[in-house]
Order: C-alpha cells, then structure tokens, then sequence
C-alpha cells in the first residue's frame, strides 16, 4: 500500500481552545451577572453561565493536555 | 423572542471563526486528490469516529430525535440505539477491512501489474466488486440523495431560525420580506460549509464535525439535565406525560399494543437491520470518515468507537423533546395588580400556535395568518421539530443562548458538509475520471472535486428553496432514504459476502430497490392522512397504523424486493473468478492479524459496546 500523509495538527489542540476560551468567556459573564437574578429565571434561579463554563472551561483544558501528547508523537514521529 | 446579547454574539462568532480555521489551516496541504477529498488517510481512529458521529448528527437528526421523543414517548431512545449501534458494530467489525481496502489483491484495479489501489468511495467499491455500470447507477442515485439531503438539512434548520424570529433585527435593518430571512438563514451556513470544504476538503470537514459533535453536546446537555429538574425529575416527569410514552419497550409483544402499531419482532427486523444498515454500513456520507483512518485497524474502530458513544447520546437530545410535551403550555395571561391605589394590567401575549401546542411544542402555524393549522380530526397539528428548539430557548440563559444557538448552527453544517464532501468525491471519483475524463492527471481530478462542491452547494440551495416552495418536501426525504439506501445495503451485504453475486444482479437490485419503495410508498396511506406526500399517490391498499410504519415498510420493501432480485438475476448471470475478487469478499480476504491480548481485539470492544447498549435499555424497562 501507498505510503499515508502523516496528520498535521492534533485536533484535540483547536477543540481544546475553543472550549477553554468559551468556558473562560461564560465563567466571567456568570461570575458578572451573579447577582442578577433576572437573567437566571429562565434556567430555574441557577447560574448556569458559572457552573457550565467551569465544565467546559475543565473539559477544554483535558483537550488540550490530550492534544498537546498527541502533538508531540506526531512530531516526534516525522523524518 | 430572544434578545441576543454581546456575549452570545461573542460565542457564536468564536465558534464560526474556528469553523473556518480549520480551513484555513488545512489549505496549503491540499497539495492533491487523496488530501482533499481522503483527509490523506492520516486520520486517528477517535478522530474518525467522533466526525462519524458529527457526520451523523445533523439538523435533520437532531431536530427528529427532539420530534420523535415529543411524539413517541421514551421508545424512541430505544429506537434510535436500535436503529445505530448493531450496524456500526457490524460495520466496524467485518465491512470496514472490505472497504477500506487493506487486503486488494494484485489484480485487483486494472490488470497485473499495476500497483493496488484502495477505493476512495463506496460507488468505486461496487465498480471494482461488480462492474462499471453499477457504479454508475449508484453513483448517480447517491449524488441525487445526497445534495436533496443538504437542501433538506439547510430548509430544515432555517424553518426553525424563522419561527424563532432570529435574524428579526438584521431582516428589519434591510428590509428583508419574510422569504429574504429564510434565504438568509440557508445561505449564510452553505456559504460557510462551502468555504471550509473549498480550503481544507474531507479533512476540515472532519475536524469540524468532531467539534460539532461536543459543541451539540455542550449545548444540549444543559437543556435536557434543567428541563429535568423543572418538571421534577424522572416521577415529576412520569406524572405529566401521556401515558405509554415512559414505557421504552412494554406493549409491543403485538401490534396493537403500542402507539406505533408495530409489532417488536418486525421493529427489530425493520429498524436494526433495514434503516440501521441504510445508514452506517452503506451511507458513503458516513462512511468517508471512517475511510479515511490512517491504517484498517482504525478503521475498524472509529464505528465502534462511535458506537460506544451512540449508548448514551440520544438520550441527551431525545428527553428535551419528551420533557416539552410535559411541560405547561404557556397561556396568555393578565395579571392585574394594585399598587398605591393604581391598577396595573401586565399582559403577557402567547402567539396563537403556541397556545395551541402541546406544552412547548407549538401547533403549525399557516405562515400568512398565524393561526394554527388544524388536522383532520379538529386538533391543531402539533409542529414536533419545534421541541429541541422551544426547550432552548425556553431554559438557556444569555451567555449559554448563544452556545445553544451554536449547536444548531453545528449541527447542521455538519451534516451539510458531509453530504458537500461525500458529494464532491463521487462525482471527482466516479463521475468524472471514471467516466467523463479517463486519463486525468491528479490535478485535474482535485480541480473536478472543488468544482464539484461549488455546484453541489448551489444545487443543495436548490433544493432547499424547492423545499421553502413545497414544505412536502420535507417528508420526501425519508422516501429518498429508503429508495436509495436501502437497496444498496441490501447489494452490499451480498456483494461482501456472497462470493456468486454479480454486476447484473447488483445492478438490476438497485433499480428494483428503487421501484419497491416507490411502490409501497404509492399504495399505502396511514390512517388519518391525505393521499400525496404521506403515501397513496398511486392507489390506496394497505393503511399503516402510523406514518412511521408507512416509513419502516417502505424502506423494508425497497430492501427485500433488492436483495431477492439480487439473489436471483446473480444466481441466473456468469459470476466472476474467485482470482478477481480476492480482498473484495469478506470469504476471500486476508484475516487481519489479531492482535496479542484479547482485550485489545475489535470483537472484545464490540461485545462490550453492545452488553452496555442492553443494559441501559433494560434500565429503562
């Protein structure tokens, strides 16, 4: 068989950053309407916006720790 | 009417510029054919799967899945497992190695001494095991199905955008009719699928379905996990929905016994094999990502890998659809109250549709009045792809709003650039230098696959302006499905397993396929329904108890009638050598050697996969 292109950016590396930064930008909008219940009657009085941009935020950073080993083996695997 | 804030602007408009990098990113390495329309056959095996499963979850699944579990009840989670992971195991574990090729004999492509080459496509798979002309008839059949579907998935997904009012302010700003905010709502995802597709091919494609996928999920977990918590959890929610819709698979010992009106043994039959194999053994759309693993053993185990998460996931985007037939159907209110002597009216107005819903699935809404459409029997029609939609908006707050509206966005540009991608090789493939140019250089057909998604796009546009025309046509999809996949499952399966199957057979099955759906589709009606568009066109015979009875039968119709005609034009025509179909049968290819510790093989992962897949549906029990 032909020989296969090797992948050129693990992708777990722009995954990792688009939920780091999304979790960042919900975490701050949580962290600045904390106080204002009037946006959080719809998601039943909680922050939402807190708590789900910390979970992105985490999951985000496992992504980019995943992404980053693999990068490495990529590289380290190219002539 | 939801306000967008700046940060659910920010959000969005984060999200699409990743989209687009990822094409960006990929476009100097599209140095040839195999980059742009094979990824380069490089790809992980989680990275194959988890595109597999953002190739699979577009606007039309994920709006269906929210539709089926406010029309349906919980059975349906038991049916869409049902109706994905055995063929994805099966596909992982003994179709995969035929197509992704690892085992071509010598003489395999074009006569002894050439090198061997693996197919690109699921059409070049049948022109190698069978002959020219199936390939053709596929070829053609799959590019129809597959640029109807975009145009489909896009209408779909802007139907919603329009109801939900979301490009009010920007349709006002340039004084746009309401038709203007459909089109704007189809072009402005093709315009990004066509641009990232154009830059980075199968590759981007790939890398943005498996950010579509956690970008659903992100964005659909928090709705179903807090419209759980309002309805009261699993006891609150038994208590408001209709009766029968918690019970996953109680009443179906026998037809009668289940709003479906179908019996268990023939559902298992129908949906497993017929609509299950349809879609993850033989649908190229699909397919493609898993084609493009770097080595046969990922390719084995991107379906699988899939699989593992199809146990968990359509219960995520199903219960938001069960939770908002529960939920309260909001009402026009006016609360009156007195402060310091003055009386205050606070009206809250409710749009007629809504209030004729069912909770928070709206009714139809006739686009001229506003007023519900009414069904035969004097009840509105209920508008159950409005479900996942409502529960959205209804539950995410600003700052989470635009994460959700993302995962619609996601959703459906992944599915749309499946269609683009699997489109745009089997025309560069198998249109275009089988047939139209053979001797074209590697250029020329990465050229014809660029072309070809430009087209594709404007033809899926098409489509979907046909769709906006005659909002039947929305329901012709599962026709086309039936018409065009199911038979070909049916050849494939006889393809890869029966070494005495022939190109005439192959051939001949396919257009009988094709005239087997169309056929039941003409003859049947469901109960309650007008001849047209649900089925009946040619003459009423046979009255399905529901429209997806009418759905699953003719999609086993096309199937059967496929590979009995299959079986006997092969039976009655000259088979191949056994010489020329080495690594093309499952009989006569080389057995992949397994690997040392028995917890590492494929079957081991399998077993797993399903043991898991029964267990959380006997939960449910």
């Amino acid at each position: 068989m032909g020989q296969n292109a090797t992948v050129h950016v693990d992708a777990r590396i722009p995954m990792g950053m688009f939920f780091t930064m999304t979790g960042t930008i919900l975490m701050a909008f949580g962290l600045s309407t904390r106080d204002n219940t009037a946006v959080y009657v719809k998601s039943l009085g909680i922050d939402v916006n807190l708590w789900w941009g910390l979970a992105l935020l985490v999951f985000g950073i496992v992504l980019l720790t995943l992404g980053r080993r693999g990068q490495s083996r990529i590289e380290s695997g190219r002539k | 009417m939801p306000n967008l804030a700046a940060s659910d602007w920010l959000i969005l408009l984060i999200y699409f510029f990743f989209v687009l990098a990822a094409g960006f990113s990929l476009k100097p390495f599209m140095t040839g054919s195999k980059e742009y329309l094979q990824a380069g056959r490089a790809l992980p095996a989680w990275l194959c799967g988890m595109a597999m499963l953002g190739a699979g979850l577009g606007s039309q699944e994920l709006l269906g899945m929210g539709a089926a579990g406010a029309r349906y009840g919980l059975v349906s989670v038991g049916l869409f497992a049902l109706g994905s992971i055995p063929a994805m195991l099966f596909a992982g574990l003994f179709l995969m190695p035929i197509y992704y090729g690892a085992n071509l004999g010598p003489q395999a492509l074009s006569g002894p001494g050439t090198a061997p080459v693996a197919v690109r496509s699921v059409p070049e798979y049948l022109g190698l095991r069978f002959d020219q002309k199936t390939r053709a008839l596929n070829a053609g059949l799959f590019a129809a199905m597959a640029l109807f579907s975009a145009g489909i998935s896009l209408y779909a997904m802007a139907r919603i955008f329009a109801a939900l009012h979301f490009f009010d302010r920007i349709a006002n700003a340039w004084n746009l009719p309401p038709t203007g905010v459909l089109l704007l709502a189809m072009a402005l995802p093709a315009a990004l699928v066509l641009t990232y597709v154009l830059l980075g091919g199968l590759g981007a494609a790939m890398y943005n379905q498996a950010l579509q996928f956690c970008v659903v999920m992100a964005g659909m977990l928090p709705v179903a996990l807090l419209g759980l918590k309002k309805i009261g959890g699993w006891s609150g929610l038994k208590a408001v929905v209709p009766a029968g819709f918690l019970d996953d698979w109680s009443g179906m010992g026998h037809a009668g016994g289940h709003p479906l009106g179908i019996c268990a043994a023939v559902l298992v039959v129908s949906v497993g094999i017929v609509l299950g194999g349809g879609m993850w053994c033989a649908d190229f759309r699909l397919l493609q990502t898993a084609m493009a693993a770097k080595d046969v053993e990922s390719a084995r185990r991107a379906p699988l890998l899939a699989a593992a998460a199809k146990v968990f996931v359509p219960l995520v985007l199903i219960l938001p659809g069960l939770i908002a037939v529960g939920l309260p159907t909001p009402r026009t209110t006016i609360v009156i109250h007195n402060e310091n002597g003055a009386i205050y009216h606070e009206i809250t107005i409710v749009p007629p549709a809504e209030e004729a819903g069912q909770g928070l699935v709206p009714a139809k809404a006739d686009a001229a009045t506003e007023k519900p459409v009414m069904g035969a029997d004097g009840h509105a029609l209920l508008d159950y792809e409005m479900a996942t939609p409502s529960m959205l908006l209804h539950f995410l707050p600003t700052g989470m709003l635009g994460l959700g509206l993302a995962a619609l966005m996601a959703c459906l540009m992944s599915g749309v650039a499946a269609c683009l991608t699997a489109f745009n090789t089997v025309f560069a493939c198998d249109m275009y230098q089988a047939f139209l140019a053979k001797g074209a250089s590697d250029k020329q057909i990465l050229k014809a696959g660029r072309w070809a998604a430009v087209g594709g796009m404007f033809l899926s546009l098409g489509a979907a302006c046909a769709a906006m025309r005659f909002g039947s046509l929305l329901g012709a999809m599962v026709l086309v499905f039936a018409a065009v996949n199911a038979p070909l499952f049916a050849t494939l399966l006889l393809g890869v397993f029966w070494k005495r199957a022939t190109g005439h057979g192959a051939f001949a099955g396919l257009l009988a396929g094709v005239a087997g759906a169309l056929l039941h589709h003409g003859l049947a009606l469901p109960q309650g329904e007008q001849p047209g568009i649900h089925g009946g066109w040619i003459a009423v015979l046979h009255h399905p108890r529901s429209e997806m009875a009418l759905d699953l039968g003719t999609a086993v119709s096309a199937f059967c009638l496929s590979l009995l005609v299959t079986a006997v034009v092969s039976a009655c025509t000259e088979a191949r050598p056994e010489s020329e179909l080495a690594g093309l049968v499952n009989p006569l290819a080389e057995r992949p050697p397994a690997a040392a510790k028995w917890w590492k093989r494929p079957e081991t992962l399998a077993a797993a996969i399903l043991l898991a897949a029964i267990a959380v549906s006997l939960i449910f029990l």
